[in-house]
């Protein structure tokens, strides 16, 4: 049986920052419906690496091929510019910690999820107003409040509708950088819950960077563990948890505060 | 109608370079003026210079039309419209002094029309330039602050943002409340400021017969529709592109399908709308053509603008 070839493929990545070695030597792949979870404590080069994974950050050293539409795995740094920017805001999503960031503030929520729709071109005003309402009851957010702007919502609300933002144009492969970071327990359990399930429902593949084992242990099925730059282990999400090899990564479980 | 230029002391004997701006500087804005109208919508660069009244004034519109002005030239200056207003009587004089070119008030005259806020009434012939003074040259500036981003969103043709802002509109207030700097695509290429010209006005910028030139004088940035271009309002499909309507007709001229101002008579409520082209209206009314308030209109009129009342 033929295997069938990842949609990511990362291989010796590294990022320099002058002697700062925020990413070593790292490669790892990912396939189509899989959820990466990358965790480690603040400063261990997590969001370095989705920056660079994202096409936003060009890696010191090392290749990054994502399996585009049509073309198949192609190198994300050899591609002009305007073909990654398109690829950002089509085929990728990525969900930012601070949703400042990530939002318009100074948009309505309707304008900001229809803003992608409008990026690829969509020009009837109905059509994108009912796709932004749709993606606005999927990420349970109050149709109401679909004129107002994002700066009035709460954080959970933001994030939300960051999310809603960045699913709308359908994309296969979505970055998140601490999704429940700075959000009430309450709240993150909803967040969690919506986007297991949107993760499920729309077989989508993710990377998700968190310092939280709780969120990378119901979303991630897989994890890689990092410090230092580098990735001290790998496996399935259970393994890694219930049954840590590697001296940090013991260390970050038995950290977990319980209840 | 056509002033003769005058025949006083000659600039250079006054000091000062045929049409006040150095032949350097000239130059260096006609190389710009040749790749803002090679690339059409696009904004170039250019080293602006002091000039002799501030910013938002027109230096802009200023520095281009001095740089592309000969003595062959005929001029005409407009301000919102209007041939007697501050802005465009300083201007006029400007050139006709410092590079004693005749001026007219007449559009069809004029060789060279430099404006603010408004396209005559008058529809521009080929050979005819006309020169905008811009203050905001760049459409994205309100919704994307970051220069380096709005430069790759040109370059890259991404202006999904820009059809953002008119998405806002609609769901804010049922249409596009947009009025005035309504965003244009230049040769299916380039989004394009307008400059705060009514909507009104941006048909006629579509294959106009006559060079269209935009100076940024605080910006530093010139550009240019070439005649004969396709210039397209942005919309949706749903909700097209449409200018402004008024229910009354010129008050002095009855002219139907003109861009109005509306102007207060009195402190009761009294207000009247004309033409905001105040030789188009003139020569209306040369030509005999009457509005609902022509008995004591031109008495109305000086009143109003006589006691200084700001228009609406």
């Amino acid at each position: 049986m033929e295997t069938p070839s990842p949609l990511l493929r990362v291989r010796n990545l590294t990022q320099a920052f002058g002697p700062l070695l925020a990413c070593a030597d790292i490669s790892f792949e990912l396939h189509s419906g899989e959820v990466l979870g990358v965790v480690g404590e603040s400063g261990s080069g997590k969001t370095t690496l989705l920056n660079c994974l994202s096409a936003r950050l060009t890696p010191t050293n090392g290749i990054v091929e994502y399996d585009l539409r049509g073309r198949g795995l192609t190198d994300i740094y050899a591609l002009s510019e305007p073909e990654r920017r398109l690829l950002l805001r089509t085929d990728w999503g990525v969900v930012m910690q601070n949703p400042r960031d990530g939002l318009r503030m100074n948009v309505s929520a309707g304008g900001n999820v229809g803003e992608r729709l409008m990026a690829v071109g969509a020009r009837h005003y109905g059509a994108i107003r009912r796709e932004a309402e749709d993606w606005l009851a999927k990420v349970e957010l109050d149709l109401g409040r679909m004129d107002d702007k994002p700066k009035h919502f709460s954080g959970g609300m933001q994030q939300r509708l960051q999310i809603a933002r960045n699913l709308v144009t359908k994309p296969r492969l979505v970055f998140m950088d601490e999704p429940t970071g700075g959000l009430d327990v309450s709240v993150q359990a909803r967040l969690l819950d919506l986007l297991r399930g949107l993760v499920r429902e729309l077989r989508l593949s993710a990377i998700i960077v968190t310092h939280d084992l709780a969120v990378a242990r119901l979303l991630a099925d897989r994890l890689m563990v990092m410090k230092d730059g580098k990735v001290v282990e790998t496996g399935l999400t259970d393994q890694v948890l219930d049954d840590p090899h590697h001296p940090y990564t013991q260390l970050l479980v038995s950290s977990v505060l319980q209840v | 109608m056509t002033r003769a230029a005058p025949q006083s002391e000659s600039v250079v004997e006054a000091g000062y370079n045929f049409a006040y701006l150095d032949e350097q500087t000239k130059r260096m804005i006609r190389r710009c003026i040749l790749k803002a109208v090679a690339v059409p919508g696009y904004q170039v660069p250019f080293g602006g210079r002091e000039m002799p009244l501030p910013y938002g004034w027109g230096t802009g519109g200023m520095q281009v039309t001095a740089s592309i002005i000969g003595r062959a030239d005929t001029l005409k200056v407009i301000d919102q419209g209007a041939d007697d207003t501050t802005n465009a009587v300083n201007i006029r004089r400007f050139f006709a002094r410092t590079a004693e070119v005749p001026t007219t008030e007449a559009t069809a005259e004029a060789s060279i029309v430099q404006t603010r806020h408004r396209v005559p009434e008058d529809p521009l012939a080929e050979g005819q330039i006309i020169v905008y003074q811009v203050p905001q040259p760049e459409p994205l500036r309100a919704l994307e602050p970051r220069e380096v981003e709005c430069r790759k969103m040109h370059a890259y043709k991404e202006y999904g943002l820009m059809q953002v802002s008119l998405y806002e509109d609609i769901a804010r207030f049922g249409e596009i409340a947009t009025s005035y700097s309504y965003p244009v695509m230049v040769n299916d290429r380039y989004l394009m400021s307008p400059t705060p010209i009514p909507k009104f006005d941006n048909p006629k910028m579509d294959d106009c017969p006559a060079l269209q030139l935009f100076g940024a004088g605080r910006e530093k940035r010139i550009y240019a529709v070439p005649p004969y271009t396709r210039v397209k309002s942005l919309d949706f499909d749903d909700h097209p592109f449409a200018i402004q309507q008024w229910e009354e007709d010129c008050a002095l001229c009855g002219a139907e399908e003109t861009f109005l101002d509306e102007v207060i008579l009195d402190d009761k409520g009294g207000k009247m709308y004309v033409c905001s082209d105040s030789h188009f209206c003139e020569r209306r009314r040369a030509e005999g053509h009457r509005g609902r308030l022509s008995e004591g209109a031109a008495k109305a009129y000086a009143a109003a603008v006589g006691a200084d009342v700001e228009e609406a």
